[in-house]
């Protein structure tokens, strides 16, 4: 695909919904009140595992406030197995399975009188064994945690809680192994992690006795709420209402539900509207974080560093529910590489953990560590230059995946190349520094989207699309609907609209939103012009084909070219009311053409010898996003990525006691990075357009969280001479290895 | 719960002497903090910031009194004080945020209790006073004759902090405070020193004081550690013998912020690095 000249795409306007977010305006998840409104709370289970033998809500009920109280026997079964799963996880039924697991709610008229009302409620529990590591809940004889979800392709090596297993690859391993010079098989283990959203789970619920409803919630897919809500809470799609809220962030972890059941059910048997905020408490016991890991990793290289084979095994832990992500895990592991023997196995389990969910490129990070772990430690041992060892054996056009498909136009090698003439890879290394290489991979998704675009009388144009703007979209879908119209950036204004206002549209997810709202903006932007066109026709009177759309103006062609001055969006809009009324533009589709991104990360790094204590001193990354519509919005997912990756390697982790419960629900003990601990992170955009978009656009917000984990370790390695196999290094396991 | 703001210590004294739970506030940085999380309530809370001079640093027979309720910010901005005692002000100035300096104070820090409070080995490191108010009147306690357990201070009934003294010292002086964090800001010391060195013209030190936090159940002062650093100018081998003695006057716990082993070892590195600091803001040069 060749390069194409724009005019709004690559700019860097003025972010829409910055003046609103600065001075305080935005409205987020817990910003909205309504009159009558009660305040509710739920009771959770201080047990990693226990049947749940009664729950005497009598004295909560009595409490002068309370208006409602619900416990698990409030809902009714549900026929889909993954919807009762998430309804379960919102309210236990029959046992609680992990610690901060929901037993029961309240809705009162304070918060105050609803916590006092959880106190009175008794909760007789009887405590069962429980498993919170990934390798205990697999052997045979851990505690269960649900029955007959075992994957059926697995023996009895392996107890009930796998529940997933998916094995991926092309050719003989084995006898790749045999043609190696250098065989390095490690075990690894990553530590659960936190989506880290500042902004908690937070909403509004007003549901009638007559099933119809309104909802306000923070959320990655208001579609995706208002479904799963409706059929749990048994009521018509059409009847419930859902709008998004600003979010404050979400990175994955806002892509089910948690309290918004609860909060109907409430205000159903209330008959009030109900609000519910999550603590930070609630955050980290309750919802979801992503998948801890162990895995066993083997790479064979021949001494020329080409990659002889490798083999890859995950068992990932993903809490109290089935669940299946570890696939993609499997999926990403070897994906930057071109091999010709190659297999990746992954196994879903589940523990007495919270249900897990998705975390910005879920399943990838940790996979991709453990493999680049292991070529890092084969160029040391090899004397081999690490990015020239990735060149040799990197994935371009036509490379067939090691998950099957072959890739079409893919920028890996770029990136590869860019790094390696980056000042930042040639700059010297001070005492104690490491400099460490990963690369990383990303599939990205298209899925189902709904746009429709208005044109108004004075030449400005209203768009409304269906997916919440978790990183800047609306301001790359305005940018993208500007460039097919041919009008100013300025003049266009998208929103996300409800679900009574827009069609179907996917959970903002698999950073599908500038990549599928994108190609339905500009196929709702051409059908808009043809009707602009065609009233263009209609004034001057000629035919409908004799009219092109040039530079934002309709013009005569062919015979009548030259025969009227262009006639400008503005001047057709003006007067649409007389040739035949309002002009519009929609679309609605699935498309699939999303490509995959690849990134390659650079970091330098010191190591205090005497504390362990790592810090970040540079920070370079190099990422293949087909297209910056926006480059400040795409560096800024770059950036974060490479944040949130860099805290998964270092210092976040998910820590439970032997008694299962959680010891670090909160921002001071769970550590993600803050602003002082971090190099500016100077971001690289390549761009290899992706042919399945007409702009060329890939995904761009998740591949940056998968090479920090790998890059860091690397560079740990290096500047201290030993390598941990271990996220997180914290600073006591490094000081220990030394 | 009733908000009562005190129009002097005698007040306060009376108002605590009364039957209820009270509970004293300062800059409210653990006090409104700790009300949210635990969710409990007492009867009643007593701001001290309004009594006259309590908000005022004053300079006394070389010294300074650091009235109760002055904050972080303005220790920061007193550049007598940050002259006199560096460590101390380097100290308060750790805690929390540019938000949480403008109120946060250091007798609320030493109050509140917690092995981890950064000003305490700094101020025992310091020799710092405190003046004390109660049903008995005035007097003044050393800070370290104050620590007793995580969460309590030795403070009596209806007794309370008025101001903290921190004392004149010689020219060729200096103290520094270091705090391990697995992080650069916004977390709780695993492991932190405090040390305060006097040195004669020859650049040797003739007083030493080395106080640890966060590795006992209260800071501690570690007389071993300051006498491996009298007499000597921090050489290798009297820094080594201070690191070992921090490590075996330690008795840390083992939690989610740090390793028993962890932190012993941190402990004699953030002292001896205080040390060195110390010393070459005391003029000397190691
Ligand atoms: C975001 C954040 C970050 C923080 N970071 C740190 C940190 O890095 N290091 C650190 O050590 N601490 C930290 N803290 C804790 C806190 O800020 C400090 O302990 C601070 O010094 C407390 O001072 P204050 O004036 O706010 O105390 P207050 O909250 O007003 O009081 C603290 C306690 O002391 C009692 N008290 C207060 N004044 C007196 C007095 N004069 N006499 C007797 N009792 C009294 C109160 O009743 C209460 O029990 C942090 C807190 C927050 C919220």
């Amino acid at each position: 695909m060749s390069k194409q000249e724009f005019k709004i795409l690559g700019t860097r306007p003025i972010r829409p919904d910055g003046l609103d977010k600065v001075t305080g305006k935005a409205m987020f998840g817990a910003d909205k009140s309504a009159t009558g409104m009660l305040h509710a709370r739920i009771l959770r289970s201080p047990h990693a595992h226990a049947e749940i033998i009664s729950i005497d809500t009598s004295k909560a009920k009595a409490l002068p406030g309370v208006k409602a109280v619900i416990t698990g026997a409030d809902f009714d079964d549900v026929e889909n197995r993954w919807t009762r799963y998430t309804m379960q996880n919102c309210m236990a039924q029959g046992r609680a399975l992990y610690d901060g697991h929901a037993i029961a709610a309240v809705a009162a008229t304070s918060k105050k009188i609803a916590g006092a009302a959880l106190k009175l409620i008794e909760v007789e529990y009887k405590i069962l064994p429980h498993v919170t590591d990934v390798d205990e809940a697999m052997q045979p004889g851990a505690p269960l945690l649900h029955e007959g979800v075992k994957a059926r392709k697995l023996g009895d090596d392996v107890s009930g809680n796998t529940v997933g297993y998916y094995s991926f690859g092309h050719g003989d391993v084995d006898a790749g192994f045999a043609k190696a010079d250098e065989v390095i098989e490690r075990r690894f283990k990553t530590a659960a992690t936190h989506q880290g959203y500042i902004e908690p789970q937070a909403c509004l619920a007003d549901l009638g006795a007559d099933g119809r409803g309104a909802l306000w919630c923070t959320t990655q897919g208001h579609y995706m709420v208002r479904e799963t809500c409706a059929e749990i809470l048994g009521i018509d799609a059409s009847q419930l209402r859902v709008t998004a809220s600003e979010i404050g962030g979400g990175f994955g972890g806002k892509t089910t539900v948690f309290i918004e059941p609860v909060a109907l059910k409430l205000s159903q048997k209330s008959g009030r509207p109900v609000k519910l905020v999550m603590s930070r408490e609630e955050v980290f016991r309750a919802t979801g974080p992503t998948m801890s890991a162990s895995m066993d990793v083997k790479i064979g290289m021949g001494k020329d560093g080409k990659i002889t084979a490798g083999h890859a095994r995950l068992r990932y832990q993903g809490g109290a529910f089935p669940y299946n992500m570890v696939m993609m895990g499997a999926m990403s592991a070897f994906a930057c590489y071109d091999l010709e023997n190659v297999q990746s196995e992954g196994w879903d389990v589940m523990t007495n953990r919270p249900k897990m969910i998705s975390y910005r490129a879920p399943g990838a990070p940790m996979a991709v560590y453990g493999v680049e772990s292991v070529i890092d430690e084969l160029c040391q041992k090899l004397g081999l230059d690490p990015i020239e060892v990735r060149l040799l054996n990197a994935a371009k056009e036509g490379t067939k995946s090691s998950y099957g498909p072959r890739f079409k136009a893919i920028g890996l090698v770029e990136a590869l190349k860019a790094a390696k003439a980056h000042p930042h890879y040639s700059a010297p290394l001070p005492a104690n520094t490491g400099r460490g290489v990963a690369c990383g991979f990303w599939f990205n998704f298209g899925g189902q989207v709904s746009v429709s675009m208005a044109i108004n009388t004075d030449g400005t144009v209203n768009l409304i699309e269906g997916n919440p703007d978790i990183g800047g979209s609306r301001a790359s879908i305005s940018m993208m609907a500007a460039e097919a119209l041919g009008i100013p950036f300025e003049r266009i204004r998208t929103i996300v609209g409800d679900t009574a206002s827009v069609g179907f549209s996917d959970v903002t997810d698999g950073s599908r939103v500038t990549f599928a709202v994108g190609i339905a903006t500009i196929n709702a932007a051409k059908a808009a012009i043809r009707e602009l066109c065609k009233r263009a026709a209609m004034i001057w009177e000629i035919d409908e084909d004799a009219v092109e759309w040039v530079d934002g103006t309709a013009r005569p062609t062919g015979h009548n070219a030259g025969d009227f001055p262009p006639m400008s969006l503005a001047e057709i809009a003006a007067t649409s009311g007389k040739t035949g009324g309002p002009i519009a533009g929609h679309h609605e589709g699935a498309p699939d053409k999303a490509g995959v991104s690849f990134g390659v990360h650079l970091v330098d790094l010191e190591v205090d010898p005497e504390t362990g204590f790592t810090s970040i001193k540079r920070y370079t990354a190099f990422q293949d996003v087909g297209k910056a519509i926006h480059p400040a919005y795409v560096e800024g997912q770059i950036q974060g990525g490479a944040v949130q990756g860099i805290g998964w390697a270092l210092n976040e982790e998910y820590i439970y006691g032997a008694d299962g419960r959680l010891q670090n629900p909160g921002f001071l003990d769970y550590r993600i990075p803050v602003a002082s601990d971090l190099p500016m992170i100077d971001a690289v955009i390549i761009e290899v357009p992706n042919p399945g978009h007409p702009y060329g656009v890939r995904g761009c917000g998740e591949t940056a969280i998968v090479p920090p984990l790998a890059a860091v370790a690397n560079g740990v390695a290096q500047a201290v001479g030993v390598r941990l196999f271990e996220l997180p290094m914290s600073p006591p396991k490094i000081l220990k290895a030394l | 719960m009733r908000y009562v703001v005190a129009k002097d210590s005698r007040e306060v004294v009376d108002l605590l002497m009364e039957d209820k739970a009270n509970l004293l506030l300062a800059g409210g940085t653990d006090v409104l903090v700790r009300m949210r999380l635990d969710e409990r309530y007492p009867d009643r809370i007593i701001d001290i910031k309004k009594i006259p001079g309590v908000a005022e640093i004053t300079e006394e027979s070389g010294g300074f009194r650091i009235g109760a309720a002055v904050s972080g910010a303005q220790m920061g901005e007193h550049s007598q004080l940050k002259a006199l005692w560096p460590g101390v002000v380097e100290a308060v100035e750790l805690i929390g945020s540019t938000q949480v300096q403008g109120r946060a104070t250091m007798a609320g820090n030493l109050c509140n209790g917690s092995p981890a409070a950064d000003s305490v080995p700094a101020m025992l490191a310091a020799q710092a006073v405190a003046r004390v108010e109660g049903p008995e009147g005035v007097s003044d306690q050393p800070v370290l004759a104050l620590l007793d357990a995580p969460g309590q201070t030795k403070l009596g009934k209806a007794e309370f902090i008025t101001s903290i003294f921190l004392p004149a010292r010689p020219n060729l002086a200096g103290d520094a405070y270091l705090r391990f964090i697995p992080r650069t800001e916004m977390d709780i010391a695993v492991a932190s020193a405090g040390v305060s060195l006097v040195l004669d013209e020859a650049g040797i030190v003739i007083e030493a004081s080395v106080a640890l936090g966060a590795v006992a159940p209260t800071a501690v002062m570690v007389s071993g550690a300051a006498q491996a650093l009298i007499g000597t100018r921090l050489e290798a081998a009297p820094l080594q013998a201070c690191a070992a003695a921090c490590a075996a006057a330690c008795s840390p716990i083992d939690d989610k912020r740090g390793t028993i082993e962890f932190r012993t070892k941190v402990a004699g590195v953030m002292a001896c690095r205080a040390a060195i600091t110390a010393y070459q803001r005391a003029g000397g040069q190691p």
